[in-house]
C-alpha cells in the first residue's frame, strides 16, 4: 500500500512536437480510487503507463510512497497491472497465469498454491484453474488478469481501460465487482477509461484530461455540478450538458429561449463580453404543465418546438433545435470533435417524466432552472459562474 | 447438386495431384525393392522383393559416413542458426534502431543470391582458410543462406504476439530476459520449429555446396555421396543402390514433418488477448 504522486509529470515522445502529457499534478492517496478520464488521446493510459513504468517520464518526477521511482524498472515498482486487453499467457493455464508473478519471485509451491488459491476464490475462478485462456470467455479472461494483479501484495493497482473489451451487462457487473475489492482490500488503484459512466461510480475522485493536460480532479458530484470549463462541463454527464449562445447586455441575458436577470456578483464577471455560452444539463429543464406553483416560480418558464421525443420509460428526451450565431458553433463544434463527436446542428436535449405529455412536433411549454445555469467564456471555455453563488452556479432572476 | 459436383471435382483434381506427385516416390521406392538385373524387368514393380540394395548401402563406408556428415552438419546448422535468427528476428520485431530496414532487405537480398554463383570464391576462400572439407565449411554457408529466411519467418511470427504480453511480464517482476524466455520463447514456438524445419531441409537437401566444398567422407554430405555410387560392378549401374539411399534419406525428412506439423499449426496465441 502507497500513495502515488505525479509532480510536473511531462511526456514527450520521441520525434514529436507536442507533448502528449504537460505538468499533470496529482496525489494519489493511500487506498484512494482515482480515475483518470478523457476523450481518446487525451494522455490517459500515458500517465498509467508512466506510474507503472513501461513508458520513460521525460519530465517531472513520480513518487510511489516516497520513493522517487522514475527510474525503475517496472519488476521494481510493485504495482499490479490489469491491460485493456488482458494480456494472459496463451501457453500457461490460468492457475499458471495467476501464480505467474509469485513463480518469477521464486515463492515456495506451498505459499503460490494458497494465495492462488484465496485470489481464484476471491474472483470466482476455482473451477477454471486448469483451463486455458483460450477456453474461457471474454468476462472470465478478465477475472484472470485481475486475478493476476491480485495474487501479490503490489503497492497499487493499475486498470488499463479494464472493461472496455466486455459487453455491456457483463460490464456493470465487474465494474461493481472491481468496486467492491477494491473497497474490501483498501489498496491504492488507478483506473483508465474513457467511460464516463464508470469514472462516476468508480472513483473517489476523478481526473479529467484534455490533450495531456490535467483539467480538473474532484469527487464525481463536483465535477458534475461545478465543471471548471466547457469541456469539463460538456464530457461528464449524458446526455451531455446543453449549450446554447447568451447575449449580455448589463444585467440582462438573453438566451433562445427567453430572457433573464443576473445577479449582480455574476453580471460582474461576465462584464465586458458580448455573447457567451450558457450550459444547462438536460435534467434541470421540466415539462412546465407538471410544476407546482411555488417552483415554476422560480425557474424560466418558455415555449419551445420539440422536433423529436425519445421515450425510454423511466424518462423522456425532447429535442429542441435552435440557431446559434457562428462565435457560438465554432467553439461547440471544437468541444464535439474533441469528445469525440461531431456537432450536426445546434440543439437542446430536455430530460422530462416519462409521464410527460409533450408531443413531438409541437410547441411545448417548458421550464428551466436558472440557478443550475453555467456561462462559459466561449474562447477560453473558462466557467464564469463557478463559485459565485450557492448551489451549482448561476443565480440568474426570471424576468417575466 | 452444384455444390456437390464442385466437391466432387475438387476430389478428382486432389487424388490426381497426388497420383502426380506420389508417383516418383512411388517409383523411387519400387525400384529400391529390386534386384540385381530386376530393374530392367519393364514393370511398375519388381518381380521379388528384396532389401539386398539397402543392404549394400549401408555396408559401403561412402554411405554411412555421408549420413553421419548429413546429420551432423544439418543439426548443428539448424541449431546454431534458429537461435540466432530468433534473437536478430525479436531485435527487429521489438526494436526501434537505425538500419533496420537495410539489415532486413541485405538478409532478403542474400536469400535469393543464387547458390551456384557463390561456390566459385567459396572454394577458393575454403581452401587458403584451411576449412575446405570440414563440417564448419557446409556449416557456414549453409547458415548464410537459411538465416534469412528464418529470420523474417521469426519476425513475422513476434510481431503477431503483442507487446502487451512482454509489458504484463515486466510489471509482474520479470526481467526483460526473464519476459522473452518464458513468455515470448513459448508463444513463438510454432514459429522457431518452422524456421528450425525448413532450415534443417535446406542443409539436408543441399547438393551444390555438398559436392563442391568437400573432397571425401571427412565431411561429404549423403547428396553428394550419391553421386559417387557404383554399382556392384563397374559395367552396372547402381540405379537399384541409390534408390535404396534416397529412400533412407528421405526417411528422416519425413518424420520430422509428421512430428512437428501439430507444432507448426498456428493459433497458439489464441486466447491471449480479447478474442
Amino acid at each position: 500500500m502507497a500513495s502515488i504522486r505525479l509532480k510536473d509529470i511531462g511526456k514527450t515522445f520521441p520525434g514529436a512536437d507536442t507533448p502528449a502529457v504537460s505538468d499533470v499534478n496529482l496525489d494519489i492517496e493511500d487506498g484512494e480510487f482515482v480515475i483518470l478520464v478523457g476523450p481518446s488521446g487525451c494522455g490517459k493510459s500515458t500517465i498509467l503507463r508512466m506510474i507503472v513504468g513501461l513508458e520513460d517520464i521525460t519530465e517531472g518526477d513520480m513518487l510511489i510512497g516516497d520513493e522517487r521511482v522514475n527510474d525503475k524498472a517496472p519488476r521494481d515498482r510493485n504495482l499490479a497491472m490489469v491491460f485493456q486487453n488482458y494480456a494472459l499467457y496463451p501457453h500457461l493455464s490460468v492457475y499458471e497465469n495467476i501464480a505467474f508473478p509469485l513463480r518469477l519471485r521464486k515463492a515456495s509451491d506451498s505459499d503460490v498454491q494458497e494465495r492462488v488459491q484465496r485470489s481464484a476464490g476471491m474472483l470466482e475462478l476455482s473451477e477454471l484453474l486448469d483451463r486455458k485462456p483460450s477456453q474461457l470467455s471474454g468476462g472470465q479472461r478478465q477475472r484472470v488478469a485481475m486475478g493476476r494483479a491480485l495474487v501479490r501484495d503490489a503497492d497499487a493497482f493499475l486498470f488499463d481501460e479494464p472493461l472496455s473489451n466486455l459487453d455491456a451487462k457483463l460490464r456493470g457487473q465487474m465494474r461493481t465487482e472491481i468496486s467492491r475489492i477494491q473497497r474490501s482490500l483498501e489498496i491504492t488503484t488507478v483506473y483508465v477509461t474513457h467511460d464516463q459512466v464508470e469514472a462516476m461510480t468508480l472513483g473517489d475522485r476523478v481526473a479529467v484530461l484534455r490533450r495531456g493536460v490535467l483539467q480538473q480532479v474532484d469527487a464525481p458530484r463536483a465535477l458534475y455540478e461545478q465543471p471548471v470549463n466547457l469541456f469539463v462541463a460538456g464530457f461528464i454527464g449524458s446526455p451531455p450538458m446543453n449549450f446554447m449562445p447568451a447575449k449580455v447586455d448589463g444585467r440582462t441575458l438573453s438566451l433562445p429561449i427567453g430572457t433573464l436577470e443576473l445577479e449582480p456578483a455574476v453580471a460582474e464577471r461576465v462584464s465586458g463580453r458580448d455573447i457567451l455560452i450558457a450550459g444547462v444539463r438536460p435534467e434541470h429543464f421540466e415539462d412546465a404543465s407538471l410544476l407546482d406553483r411555488e417552483r415554476a416560480a422560480r425557474g424560466v418558464a418558455f415555449s419551445a418546438f420539440v422536433d423529436v421525443i425519445e421515450w425510454l420509460g423511466s424518462e423522456q428526451f425532447a429535442y429542441i433545435p435552435f440557431e446559434a450565431p457562428p462565435e457560438i458553433v465554432e467553439p461547440l463544434a471544437e468541444l464535439s470533435r474533441e469528445l469525440d463527436a461531431e456537432l450536426i446542428r445546434t440543439q437542446l436535449v430536455v430530460s422530462l417524466p416519462a409521464e410527460s405529455r409533450v408531443e413531438r412536433g409541437t410547441d411545448a411549454d417548458l421550464w428551466f432552472d436558472p440557478t443550475r445555469m453555467h456561462l462559459f467564456d466561449p474562447e477560453s471555455g473558462e466557467n464564469l459562474t463557478l463559485g459565485t453563488g450557492t448551489g451549482a452556479g448561476a443565480r440568474a432572476v426570471a424576468t417575466a | 447438386m452444384t455444390s456437390r459436383r464442385k466437391a466432387m471435382a475438387w476430389t478428382i483434381g486432389g487424388v490426381l495431384i497426388v497420383l502426380y506427385t506420389m508417383l516418383p516416390v512411388l517409383w523411387i521406392i519400387s525400384l529400391s525393392f529390386k534386384k540385381g538385373d530386376d530393374i530392367n524387368n519393364k514393370k511398375f514393380l519388381p518381380t521379388e522383393w528384396s532389401f539386398d540394395n539397402y543392404r549394400t548401402v549401408f555396408d559401403t563406408d561412402l554411405f554411412t559416413s555421408a549420413l553421419r556428415n548429413s546429420l551432423g552438419i544439418s543439426l548443428i546448422a539448424t541449431v546454431i542458426s534458429v537461435t540466432l535468427a530468433t534473437f536478430a528476428a525479436y531485435a527487429i520485431a521489438r526494436l526501434e534502431f537505425r538500419g533496420k530496414k537495410a539489415v532486413l532487405s541485405t538478409a532478403l537480398a542474400i536469400a535469393m543470391f543464387p547458390t551456384i554463383a557463390l561456390v566459385g570464391p567459396l572454394f577458393d576462400m575454403w581452401r587458403s582458410f584451411g576449412i575446405y572439407d570440414t563440417w564448419i565449411g557446409l556449416i557456414i554457408p549453409y547458415m548464410s543462406f537459411t538465416l534469412p529466411l528464418s529470420i523474417w519467418v521469426l519476425a513475422a511470427f513476434f510481431r503477431e504476439i503483442p507487446w502487451e504480453m512482454e509489458q504484463a511480464a515486466q510489471v509482474d517482476g520479470a526481467t526483460s530476459w526473464q519476459a522473452f524466455r518464458k513468455v515470448i520463447v513459448p508463444l513463438a514456438a510454432p514459429g522457431v520449429f518452422t524456421a528450425a524445419i525448413l532450415t534443417f531441409f535446406f542443409a539436408w537437401n543441399d547438393f551444390v555446396f555438398g559436392i563442391s566444398l568437400t573432397a571425401t567422407n571427412r565431411s561429404r554430405p549423403v547428396p553428394a555421396a550419391l553421386a559417387f555410387f557404383t554399382g556392384e560392378s563397374f559395367f552396372q549401374q547402381p540405379t537399384a543402390a541409390i534408390s535404396a539411399a534416397a529412400v533412407i534419406v528421405t526417411i528422416p525428412v519425413i518424420t520430422l514433418v509428421l512430428l512437428f506439423q501439430r507444432k507448426i499449426v498456428a493459433g497458439l496465441t489464441s486466447g491471449a488477448v480479447k478474442g
